[in-house]
């Protein structure tokens, strides 16, 4: 398992929030999803063997946000 | 289709200014110029150019399962479109991209405080190779063990160990104390913090988020997001609201017939204010706080802590600074003389009392003192010295009477003062007689009354103190402060039993300590407040930490907490409010497509311009004079 922090451009709508966070969970192998609205970050734990923090990256530029910054940090 | 979908989110804003331009051109046309063609033509382009950011908003929303406003909107558009009412499209869908840009620009203000302590998060670090070069590196890439330079002036990038080099660091962003300290090899040194002076080179123990200062971050960060109570109640009924506006919508074209009052429904059914009402009330409130030293986990915590009415303290290390300090000096014979005797004697020894002796000493400018030979300690009575010819006694009563040192009364009167007073007494006697009493005495916080006495003024009802300490001390320090109720000799366990009391007496209970053996009571009262440095321990147990350990701090949160309540009480109604009165307007047929979504966006403002009050909320500076009259 690995946590992957997305930093997205500037969130406006807190109905994107509940839209970004739908589709982020509706990835398999992905868990544990926190969409911050006012720090305009994601956080999702995931599992390696099913899915990459680049490829949740893709779903939520999909969506129309910009993505900024992706980090990855493996969880023990 | 993707890449068109982030282009649009980019450029929306040239895209609404882009339809302002078209709505001014076709008014201009139609009525400067007279020329009917021309401004339908601008009107439908600019319809057309507003609608398809927001339908495909709408769009991706669908494909997630999300019933959008947006999807209200882009119906509502096309809607109006169909019916050959362009300038009430245009007009709609300009309104709602402005008053997005509206809301994100006032967004930006709430969101500003945490955006500043983000923006003090280290970036960059000099890394050290083996062969002492240095390079700089993203902070990213460092490692637990690797070695990084930092230059005076300059932020540490980690948390970690000095390994050479001394320097004095800043460390407000952690701590809230603003007095540099001085540390060298061997010292804890925190990410975020500055050098003041001196080059030190660090060993990594934690990077990034896992650094203090990372988790600070981390929580207020989810604090801001994480919501109260009301705002949880208001999302969940948006998730079911706006659907229902569709529906309606539908129900009122199927039973009137009328396409243009159905389409206007959906726009009047937008929950915009709604939505964003309550969660902006907390994001400044928290904000605020969070620029003040004051970590509010959350909505609920802001919540729970407006509603407290009894407050319980520890007294070391809450009340008191937990640091030892000189009361009281009666004197016998030259004072400097003895002191100077006594602060030699308790140089040698690392015991608090003796530590706070030597400092008073050195504060009354005494930094001489005679060289002595070695003491001997007696265990649980004191040290004992010889000086030329005389014995030296430092110690407590017993150590004098073992050593049959004379006491008057005068001196056993100055002796059972401090006693009384709750301080521990060390006593110093030269060749039999006794020279100095000295009381020493846990230090109580500066602005420990003033701040207690806020607490009560902004409707705080019972302030109880407990302790470990024994009765006289607790006694002593209750008195001088607005406390209530005092319970004494405690274990932690007998604590925890205190807070459960007052709960079950119907209280809602905030219980302050310094979050490392308080930890239990931390855990059960309905708000747990840490006070005292940015600890891990305080940080995971707390609910509300404060940073700067302070009472000021304390009341600021308290009286904070309650106005952002207040203030999302004031935002749910102002937007429910609009929503009542547009249904009226609508029934009375006074409120159109047009005037509807202009009433909503500005709704939407007021809310967040009211929010806005929050932050700059500051501390209530307190006049001493003002808390001395009031606790008399």
């Amino acid at each position: 398992m690995a946590k992957a922090i997305l930093q997205l451009g500037e969130l406006t709508c807190p109905s994107c929030m509940t839209k970004i966070q739908k589709a982020v969970e509706n990835q398999a192998g992905v868990s544990n999803v926190k969409v911050l609205f006012n720090a305009g970050k994601v956080r999702a734990d995931f599992d390696e063997s099913k899915t990459s923090a680049d490829k949740l990256a893709q779903v939520i530029t999909d969506l129309g946000y910009e993505v900024l910054k992706v980090k990855v940090k493996e969880l023990a | 289709m993707t890449k068109l979908n982030v282009w649009i989110t980019k450029h929306q804003n040239k895209i609404t200014a882009a339809i302002a331009i078209l709505i001014a051109l076709s008014l201009l046309s139609n009525y400067v110029f007279k020329i009917g063609t021309a401004a339908t033509i601008f009107m439908i382009v600019a319809s057309i150019l507003g609608a398809i950011p927001v339908a495909l908003h709408a769009f991706s929303a669908l494909q997630n399962k999300v019933i959008s406003i947006e999807l209200l909107v882009t119906i509502a558009v096309i809607g109006a479109f169909i019916i050959g009412e362009y300038e009430e499209s245009a007009v709609v869908t300009f309104l709602f991209l402005f008053g997005n840009y509206l809301e994100q620009k006032t967004l930006e203000k709430t969101r500003s405080s945490v955006e500043s302590l983000t923006k003090m998060a280290p970036t960059t670090a000099e890394l050290v190779d083996e062969d002492g070069k240095t390079e700089t590196v993203d902070v990213d890439d460092l490692d637990e063990g690797d070695h990084v330079l930092v230059k005076p002036g300059g932020q540490i990038p980690v948390d970690g160990k000095i390994i050479d080099g001394t320097g004095y660091m800043n460390e407000a962003s952690i701590t809230g104390e603003s007095t540099p300290v001085k540390k060298g090899i061997g010292d804890k040194v925190f990410a975020g913090s500055l050098t003041d002076n001196g080059t030190i080179t660090v060993e990594t123990t934690s990077v990034g988020e896992d650094t203090t200062f990372g988790k600070i971050i981390e929580l207020v960060e989810e604090a801001q997001d994480s919501q109260s109570p009301a705002a949880r109640f208001i999302d969940k009924f948006a998730t079911y609201y706006t659907p229902a506006v569709l529906i309606i919508g539908i129900l009122v074209w199927a039973i009137t017939q009328d396409f243009p009052l159905a389409i206007t429904v959906l726009v009047l059914g937008c929950p915009g204010a709604l939505v964003i009402g309550a969660p902006v009330s907390n994001v400044a409130g928290i904000g605020n706080g969070a620029k003040n030293g004051i970590l509010m986990k959350g909505g609920n915590a802001v919540n729970s802590f407006s509603h407290v009415d009894t407050l319980v303290l520890d007294k070391t290390g809450t009340l008191t600074t937990g640091q030892m300090s000189v009361t009281d000096v009666d004197n016998f014979g030259d004072k400097k003389e003895n002191l100077a005797l006594l602060a030699a004697v308790e140089k040698t020894s690392d015991h608090p009392l003796g530590q706070a002796i030597v400092k008073y000493a050195t504060d009354q400018s005494i930094t001489e003192t005679p060289e002595l030979p070695e003491l001997d300690t007696v265990k649980g009575q004191g040290l004992v010295g010889q000086k030329d010819d005389f014995k030296i006694l430092v110690g407590n009563e017993r150590l004098m009477k073992a050593n049959d040192v004379k006491i008057s009364a005068e001196q056993k009167q100055a002796i059972n003062k401090r006693m009384n007073d709750g301080d521990s007494v060390v006593l110093m006697a030269v060749g039999q007689e006794l020279k100095l009493v000295v009381g020493v005495n846990d230090q109580l916080r500066s602005d420990a009354r003033e701040g207690l006495q806020a607490l009560k003024d902004a409707g705080l009802k019972r302030i109880v103190m407990l302790t470990g300490d024994n009765k006289v001390a607790a006694q002593r320090v209750a008195d001088r402060l607005p406390i209530d109720e005092v319970h004494a000799e405690l274990l932690p366990e007998d604590k925890v039993t205190f807070v459960k009391k007052f709960q079950e007496q119907g209280s809602t209970v905030a219980f302050v300590g310094d979050g490392i053996n308080d930890s239990p009571s931390l855990a059960t009262a309905d708000i747990g407040i840490g006070m005292g440095t940015g600890t891990d321990v305080a940080i995971e147990t707390a609910d509300i930490i404060l940073v700067k350990s302070s009472f000021d701090a304390l009341a600021h949160a308290y009286v904070l907490a309650k106005k952002t309540v207040a203030n999302t009480k004031e935002n749910i109604f102002i937007a429910v409010g609009t929503v009542a009165l547009l249904l009226l307007g609508l029934i009375v047929g006074v409120i159109h497509m047009g005037s509807g979504m202009f009433v909503h966006e500005i709704s939407i403002l007021v809310v967040i311009f009211n929010a806005m009050r929050l932050i700059k909320n500051k501390p209530a500076k307190l006049d001493s004079n003002q808390v001395l009259k009031a606790a008399n």
